[in-house]
């Protein structure tokens, strides 16, 4: 899809920064990454930052986010801090192999190679591009679709660093690997992150990914995540976002699933200024499964933005998408999902959900789920709702004796977990229940356990 | 249900059949589009200054449009300095008796069974036809009169009703509302213009027939229907075009105005000549129709058939602006060899308490493709808004496509919208169902077809519908296997 350019300037801008810090990129990064970033970067001035009138971005506006100015950190800087003492996770009994991200640069706390099974690679994407560049030759770059979307081309001209991880064939990683990308800079800052999960056939692994600001400056970040899944293996993986009311995130996940394979997403937005969430499942091989779900419980003038598309490109596949979003205050909430089944993907099952809650008069929903079929022997449907909670459904709780207020949290609690219990890590699935429970009850005034209170 | 079964295998075993070409003298001007041509055109009609003025208007903004890319199609480029944008039976004259009106003309439309000859008056329709945009003859006139209705070509509106003209041109449909809106409103030849005044429920159903017959010519008609205060109207939309090799260019606006409490219902059966098997030729049609509740508990339903058509790109629309308002949108798209299809409409809910229903089923067989694409937008202030689509494609053959595409906007809290949407192909088991019981497979789907389309077929006028089951196994003809 086109996307029109009537931001000159903000594009201009940065098609400038970058042609300043090309050289330097280019002399600090190794050969794999460097390939990409002259088409990458030729995309990006071709369509420009996108804008409203970009059918793929029509419901999120990008353009106060990138007015601003920003710190770039194009260099690794050392960490004046032990990451441990200013952020814990607060998830309890939760038993992780534990990776950093700071600003988009992969720290690594402690020494986790003994802990993860051999052969399994968690490292640096820097590092891994110089010391072996061929894990990632066949890989990167080869889903995120530069000329597609301009955030993916911005990302792949500006990428240094993120994560890497690699599962060998038959291996099982038996508890989950956190992955927590902060953000923490003295002044606004903006952040590229790229990472690549390789998972061979027949392996199985679980990713937690939690997103979280450390302090109150204003914070551009753009990442790009790129997930292939061999024959027959299994990957998990959840996101937490929970970011301040001043952070802009945009988060590209794009998945690639061989025959046998199968995905689960877990999208769980509980806190951001504005997140808009890319997500491209691609099911390439027969009797492959997705699942895709995902939530968002949004306050104040918050804004998200969940953007779906599943790729049914070979007979016998199965899909479900299931997204909801509960939305209060002022806060805004933009769903767009698209099934695509091609030609000759006979026999797919694929089908997708979106409901949504407006609590007060000046939240807005926009949602547009689309179906694209071009095979006949298929099972699609996609519903959305947007509404209040069932009036019928209150007094029947009502008329057994339990009063309005509770009644209300109940249902609210069951709509929200229809989309929790599929997390298949206890110790996440109750925390996040427990943290929407508080949410609702209005016990946590905003976020839990925060320090500063971003109330702007 | 006899007769129904025979008239069916009757029209499957024609192609299309208003393919026609009647050698009637026409008035073309050079191909080509500047001002200069507007300027000739509004001449050549003895158009009042403020259509002048509209016209050059609307060029001037469509030069600085670009043609829109977001539909679900492929539209290969148009040359628009390629076509003519004026053509007109030659033999323009008044005419007062259908006596007077040329022979080949009238041939034209027996075949085309329009029932315009005295003794089809009895059928109780009243009719304006439009043949290469230009409006022929409008029967029934003084029985409307009576009432005080008016409808006419809108070339006669303009002559002797410029004030209502001037008032509600643009409302609906602006000038620069889109590309092919604008490029409507600058050289619009005619068109019909209908005005119902207060109070009055018009007793017969009003019709046009558009067609287009000499060759590249764009037709470009544009209807404007008033619905004052307590009125009612049904409207009437039929097309039809001779099978060309070259494709035709089709771009019409429609807009409605109904006031407090005044109701228009407005079927369309679309069928332009939609290119041979192998996908040459046929129109392009990209129409823009719109409707504006500007009353309180007023209300616009828009009905099609679309059948016809290479390439159709058409949203008929409702705003709700006033209070208590409804819309409602029933449509069947068929497409079949190389057709292609992007319709579906808007609800804009401003007004409290506005209703809509959208009721769209796509078909689509051969290598076509056939789009649903919808606008549900609920403004803050519209609240207890209501909103219902249901949107089901019935997929015929491996190589054709039915996508989806609603955009729902939702921005308050008291108003429930809902939309679902199902694709399917027939079932193997309703066929062998019908096949064992002696019916044939061609008209064993022409049935389950006309069954599945049944919820729309339902809201058109009794003429209509049975012309829309024609059409329907007409299209769907060569589809089956």
């Amino acid at each position: 899809m086109s996307v029109t350019t009537d931001n000159n300037d903000l594009s201009l801008r940065m098609a400038g920064h970058f042609r300043d810090i090309e050289p330097g990129l280019a002399k600090g990064s190794p050969e794999i990454l460097n390939t990409h970033r002259k088409k990458a970067f030729r995309d990006f001035v071709a369509q420009g930052i996108p804008t409203r009138k970009s059918e793929n971005y029509k419901y999120t506006n990008l353009q106060p986010a990138f007015s601003r100015e920003y710190q770039f950190l194009h260099e690794k800087t050392e960490k004046e801090f032990h990451l441990e003492e200013v952020f814990k996770c607060d998830v309890p009994q939760l038993d992780t192999h534990l990776v950093t991200i700071l600003n988009g640069w992969f720290y690594q706390e402690a020494d986790i190679k003994g802990i993860l099974p051999e052969n399994v690679i968690l490292e640096s994407l820097e590092k891994v591009a110089v010391m072996k560049p061929e894990l990632l030759k066949v890989h990167y770059g080869q889903l995120a679709d530069t000329e597609a979307d301009p955030m993916v081309a911005l990302n792949t001209a500006f990428a240094r660093d993120g994560y890497f991880l690699r599962v060998p064939k038959n291996t099982k990683v038996e508890s989950p690997i956190q992955i927590i990308s902060l953000l923490q800079s003295d002044c606004d800052t903006y952040v590229t992150q790229r990472n690549l999960i390789v998972v061979e056939p027949g392996a199985e692994v679980t990713l937690i990914l939690c997103d979280h600001t450390l302090n109150l400056h204003n914070y551009l970040s753009n990442s790009v995540t790129e997930i292939f899944v061999g024959e027959n293996a299994v990957v998990n993986y959840y996101t937490v976002q929970n970011q301040h009311n001043n952070a802009t995130a945009v988060n590209s996940v794009y998945v690639h699933q061989e025959q046998n394979s199968q995905a689960n997403t877990n999208t769980i937005t509980l806190h951001g200024g504005l997140v808009r969430n890319n997500l491209k499942v691609i099911l390439a091989g027969e009797n492959g499964e997705a699942n895709v779900y995902g939530m968002a419980f949004l306050d104040r003038k918050q804004h998200v933005d969940n953007f779906t598309q599943l790729v049914h490109a070979m007979p016998h596949c199965q899909s479900n998408q299931l997204y909801k979003h509960i939305l209060d205050d002022e806060s805004t909430g933009a769903f767009s999902g698209r099934i695509n089944v091609k030609r000759d993907a006979q026999k797919t099952n694929a089908f997708q959900r979106n409901n949504n809650l407006l609590l007060t008069d000046k939240a807005q929903m926009q949602t547009k789920p689309q179906l694209i079929i071009e095979a006949d022997d298929v099972k699609c449907s996609h519903g959305a709702t947007i509404g209040q909670i069932d009036e019928d459904a209150l007094f029947y709780l009502r008329s057994r004796g339990i009063e309005e207020k509770q009644a209300r949290l109940m249902m609210m609690n069951a709509f929200s977990y229809e989309v929790v219990q599929n997390i298949k890590v206890e110790p996440l699935r109750d925390r996040i229940d427990e943290l929407i429970e508080k949410r609702l009850r209005g016990d946590v005034a905003r976020c839990h356990e925060c320090a500063y209170q971003c109330d702007c | 249900m006899e007769e129904q079964d025979k008239l069916l295998h009757e029209v499957t075993q024609r192609e299309y059949q208003f393919g026609f070409y009647s050698d009637i003298e026409t008035e073309i001007i050079d191909k080509g589009l500047n001002e200069e041509v507007i300027r000739i055109i509004s001449a050549k009609k003895n158009e009042p200054e403020f259509m002048l003025e509209f016209r050059l208007n609307a060029y001037r903004r469509w030069l600085k449009m670009d043609m829109p890319d977001w539909a679900y199609l492929k539209i290969p480029p148009i040359d628009f300095q390629a076509i003519s944008y004026y053509a007109a039976p030659k033999k323009k004259p008044q005419y007062d008796s259908l006596d007077e009106v040329d022979p080949e003309l009238l041939e034209t439309f027996n075949k085309l069974g329009i029932p315009l000859e005295e003794q089809k008056h009895l059928a109780g329709v009243a009719v304006d036809a439009v043949i290469d945009s230009v409006s022929v003859k409008t029967t029934f006139k003084e029985t409307l009169a009576e009432k005080g209705i008016i409808f006419c070509s809108f070339s006669e509106a303009l002559q002797e009703h410029p004030d209502l003209v001037k008032k509600y041109i643009g409302m609906a449909v602006p000038v620069g509302d889109n590309y092919f809106a604008a490029l409507n409103s600058a050289v619009f030849s005619d068109g019909s213009f209908c005005y119902i005044p207060k109070g009055v429920r018009c007793p017969m159903e009003l019709s046009t027939y558009f067609r287009i017959n000499a060759a590249n010519t764009g037709q470009f008609e544009r209807t404007l229907i008033i619905a004052d205060e307590d009125s009612y109207v049904s409207y009437l939309e039929g097309c039809t075009a001779p099978m060309r090799d070259e494709n035709q260019l089709h771009a019409a606006v429609v807009e409605i105005i109904a006031l407090d409490r005044a109701e228009v219902k407005y079927s369309t059966v679309q069928n332009w000549y939609p290119g041979d098997k192998e996908g040459k030729g046929g129109i392009y049609n990209f129409v823009t129709k719109r409707g504006i509740c500007r009353g309180v508990s007023s209300k616009i339903s828009w009905t099609q058939v679309e059948t016809g058509s290479a390439i159709t790109w058409k949203y008929p629309s409702c705003i709700l602006m006033g209070d208590n308002s409804v819309g409602e949108f029933y449509s069947v798209a068929l497409t079949n060899h190389h057709q292609q299809a992007d319709t579906g409409t808007k609800m804009i809910h401003i007004g409290k308490n506005t209703k809509s229903t959208i009721v769209s089923k796509g078909i689509s067989a051969g290598v076509s493709d056939n789009s649903y694409r919808g606008l549900v937008k609920v403004l803050p202030g519209a609240i207890n808004s209501r909103n219902f689509s249901q949107c089901d494609s019935l997929l015929m053959g491996d190589k054709c496509g039915a996508h989806t595409f609603p955009y729902i906007e939702v921005g308050n809290k008291s108003s429930i919208v809902e939309h679902e949407a199902t694709t399917s192909k027939i079932g193997e088991d309703q066929i062998f169902y019908c096949n064992q019981r002696g019916i044939s497979t061609e008209d064993a789907i022409g049935m389950i077809v006309n069954g599945y389309a049944r919820e729309v077929l339902n809201k058109l006028p009794m003429e209509f519908a049975v012309e829309a089951q024609k059409l329907l196994a007409i299209s769907l003809e060569g589809s089956v296997g």
